[in-house]
């Protein structure tokens, strides 16, 4: 298969400790896919250790056919925001101007262009006013656009987002998830570690069920069932019980 | 009375004050301080071999600060010693075997004068190396400024879009050791690392845009470098100790005058807001 992404044998250890353990799962181009588990499941270290940000013990990830780090420049990585420093020396239309980088390449100084069409990702996400601000001054879900307004300035194919929904508010959500669907619907392909179960069957089109194994991979209809349900979090689900965030 | 010297010490000075104002923006925002105070230790070791074998001590220092930045790498990365801990074993070491082969080998005179710098005895060699290093460091900062902003501001990012983290550290320690070895006749191994931090610190608190930082922090190292030449000159004073005064003095107008930052008018504006 060369189209999509495709990760095989996937374990990552930390200090002799198996926190991922034997992942396997393949999705096409153009799904947005949620990555769900119970807190400590391996979420974010699973997405870490997918781009290589992390060392894995074993295990292979094929993105068109290719290793991923001969295309890490079709990648865009939203971090989880408690990681990044607030209080550095930047502003917010300089922090969108951070992802017309990867394609810059070395010695070449951003320009016009790539100053007005970062411009322009900042006004997709509803930011333009705060272009001058300090990212420390904003709120929660201003961050998460802002650095939704960079990810989109990569041009990237592919994009990871860690707890994007984490602690921000309704209307910054909605604008986020709206984004993630027009992407989607253009062919991009969107992996969200996603905090809880809330709106999961709103959001995603597929889901990566996961606590340090996969337990399920695939459309959320065949994922988001009670058996699997029931298997990742260790405790009963009734049918009601997956009624939460239908 | 011929003033050729102060001529040479000012050029210098103001020289070693830029640069360190530079490279101490990024050591302040990648948290690097303590880095920076092991690397300006650590080449003592270097110039008291380098006297000893009577090669130019630029040569030692730069070797000794390469190595003390792998050993401190070295130690917290195959160790369960944080990185804190380790720096402070490495330079300790290093900064006491320097100590040691120093008075074996020179006056106690030599060693105040590299502990704390005398800016007045900069020789003509001296002044063209700082130029040189002056003129590498800044040609690097400005061709590489995108990845340093961004592996500084966001490591992940750059790493997942194939910068080499790793690389760029080590390269900005080596930035590092050649700012240290330019600086050590102006302001002496002890107190490098005020010319790094202080600076740099009170230009963070005057603004939000890293390039207005580095450019701030670069006429605040100038500045201090000056007013540490003028009394050197004036009161026979060495000048490390003087030119780290002159740096604070900045930092504490900063802290509490800075329009967003200082305290003074974080303070009014939140009786303002209370009182509204």
């Amino acid at each position: 298969m060369s189209d999509g992404i495709t990760v095989s044998n996937l374990a990552v250890s930390y200090y002799g400790n198996n926190v991922l353990n034997d992942i396997n799962f393949n999705f096409d181009t153009g799904k947005l896919i949620g990555i769900i588990g119970p807190n400590g499941a391996g979420k974010s270290t699973l997405i870490k250790a997918m781009l290589g940000l992390i060392p894995r013990e074993k295990g292979e990830i094929l993105v068109e056919g290719m290793p991923l780090n001969n295309i890490r420049k079709k990648i865009a990585y939203v971090p989880q925001r408690s990681n990044i420093d607030w209080d550095f020396p930047i502003i917010v239309k300089d922090t969108v101007l951070l992802g017309t980088y990867p394609k810059l390449g070395l010695f070449k100084r951003p320009g016009k262009e790539q100053k007005e069409f970062a411009m322009h990702c900042l006004e997709k996400v509803g930011m333009k006013d705060f272009a001058k601000n300090q990212i420390g001054e904003l709120s929660g879900g201003q961050q998460q656009r802002v650095f939704l307004a960079r990810a989109l300035a990569q041009k990237a194919e592919y994009f990871f987002l860690d707890e994007p929904f984490v602690g921000i508010d309704v209307t910054s959500e909605k604008i986020i998830i709206d984004i993630l669907k027009d992407l989607r619907d253009k062919g991009k392909t969107i992996f969200v570690v996603h905090h809880d179960l809330s709106k999961v069957k709103k959001y995603f089109d597929s889901l990566l069920l996961i606590n340090k194994e996969l337990i399920s991979a695939g459309s959320v209809d065949n994922v988001f069932q009670p058996q699997h349900m029931e298997r990742a979090y260790n405790m009963p689900f009734g049918t009601t019980g997956l009624g939460v965030g239908v | 009375m011929n003033y050729q010297f102060l001529q040479k010490a000012f050029i210098t000075s103001v020289m070693v004050g830029i640069i360190c104002g530079v490279i101490g923006c990024f050591i302040v925002l990648r948290g690097l301080a303590l880095m920076g105070d092991a690397i300006s230790h650590a080449v003592l070791p270097g110039v008291a071999i380098s006297y000893i074998l009577g090669i130019n001590y630029f040569y030692g220092a730069v070797v000794s600060g390469v190595l003390t930045a792998f050993g401190i790498g070295m130690i917290s990365q195959n160790s369960r010693v944080k990185s804190d801990s380790s720096i402070g074993i490495v330079f300790s070491a290093a900064f006491a075997l320097g100590i040691i082969l120093i008075t074996t080998a020179k006056s106690a005179t030599d060693l105040t004068q590299i502990l704390f710098g005398n800016i007045l005895s900069v020789r003509t060699t001296d002044m063209w190396m700082t130029i040189i290093i002056g003129a590498i460091v800044l040609l690097v900062i400005v061709l590489f400024y995108k990845e340093l902003l961004v592996s500084s501001f966001d490591e992940t990012m750059a790493a997942a879009y194939g910068l080499k983290i790793r690389l760029i550290h080590y390269s900005l320690m080596f930035l590092l050791t050649l700012v240290t070895v330019a600086s050590l006749q102006t302001v002496g191994v002890i107190l490098v690392v005020s010319m790094l931090i202080t600076p740099a610190s009170t230009a963070y608190l005057l603004t939000n845009r890293l390039s207005i930082m580095i450019m701030l922090a670069a006429f605040f190292g100038a500045i201090s470098a000056v007013i540490g030449l003028y009394f050197s000159f004036l009161k026979d004073w060495p000048s490390g100790p003087v030119i780290a005064l002159a740096t604070t003095g900045f930092f504490v107008l900063a802290f509490l005058f800075s329009p967003k930052q200082g305290i003074l008018f974080r303070k009014f504006r939140s009786r303002r807001k209370a009182a509204a």
